[in-house]
């Protein structure tokens, strides 16, 4: 993760576009500045910050399934639960899959876990656009380059 | 076998915290009931799933800023409700219906 730049996923481990699923790794950083005041002697990762990691998971799936055509922009987070606490150097892995593509919006469900540990969950809608500019959808391709997007997922579909 | 508006009608007044009796088959989505962009997106997806339809509202959005049709066409409830049982009807026949 790098929180500073809200880069929250390091790496995909699977993203399947027939079954319409994405796994992902996040390593919370052991030592942040968040966590000095998000508890002062129990650090802990904000549940914002979980349900964000989720919505970027699921966002991931979603370039993949739209082939980098339209960018996803988070609309609407539902049953958000925080089920367990996540501490600082723990390994977060998340699970999302399409629950239904509209048109003009899709929407996910995404599961967190540490381990077997299921430690939060959310539905999750986005409107998609077109991107807004050419400079995000550069940074959009060196992002899914950096953390192992399949290449023929990008370029082939 | 409630009909389309009576589904819609109690899809839109789970969704939106509207009372259920304000909800008529001649209301207008967004002029009559508030229903802003984000709701709408809500009840969309409540409507696809509960019809097994995929609502052409890119399309619908396109046409109306084109000018080659009425926002009343698409969300006056009735008309929707008839809209919906269109695009039923073409999923049912086999023809698709696009998006």
């Amino acid at each position: 993760m790098q929180l500073e730049y809200f880069q929250l996923i390091d790496r995909i481990v699977d993203l399947n576009l027939d079954a319409k699923t994405i796994t992902v790794e996040a390593q919370v950083p052991a030592t942040h500045t968040i966590f000095e005041g998000h508890f002062p002697g129990f650090p802990i990762m904000p549940g914002v910050l979980l349900t964000e990691a989720m919505a970027q998971s699921s966002g991931w799936l979603l370039l993949g399934l739209l082939k980098f055509e339209r960018m996803p922009f988070l609309a609407i987070v539902k049953e958000a639960k925080m089920r367990g606490f996540v501490s600082p150097g723990q390994l977060l892995t998340i699970d999302a899959k399409l629950e239904h593509e509209g048109s003009g919006f899709a929407v996910t469900k995404a599961k967190g876990r540490v381990g077997t540990d299921l430690k939060c969950s959310a539905e999750i809608t986005f409107g998609l656009a077109p991107f807004p500019d050419p400079a995000l959808r550069v940074h959009m391709d060196a992002m899914a380059n950096k953390i192992g997007f399949p290449l023929q997922a990008n370029t082939h579909g | 076998m409630s009909s389309t508006f009576e589904q819609i009608a109690n899809i839109i007044a789970e969704t939106c915290d509207i009372p259920r009796d304000t909800i008529k088959p001649e209301s207008h989505a967004i002029d009559d009931l508030g229903i802003d962009s984000l709701d709408f997106l809500d009840i969309a997806f409540a409507i696809d799933k509960a019809f097994g339809i995929k609502m052409p509202l890119e399309k619908w959005t396109q046409e109306v800023n084109d000018g080659k049709a009425t926002t009343e066409q698409y969300f006056v409830l009735k008309n929707l409700a008839d809209r919906i049982d269109e695009l039923v009807a073409a999923k049912n026949a086999g023809t698709g219906t696009g998006s």
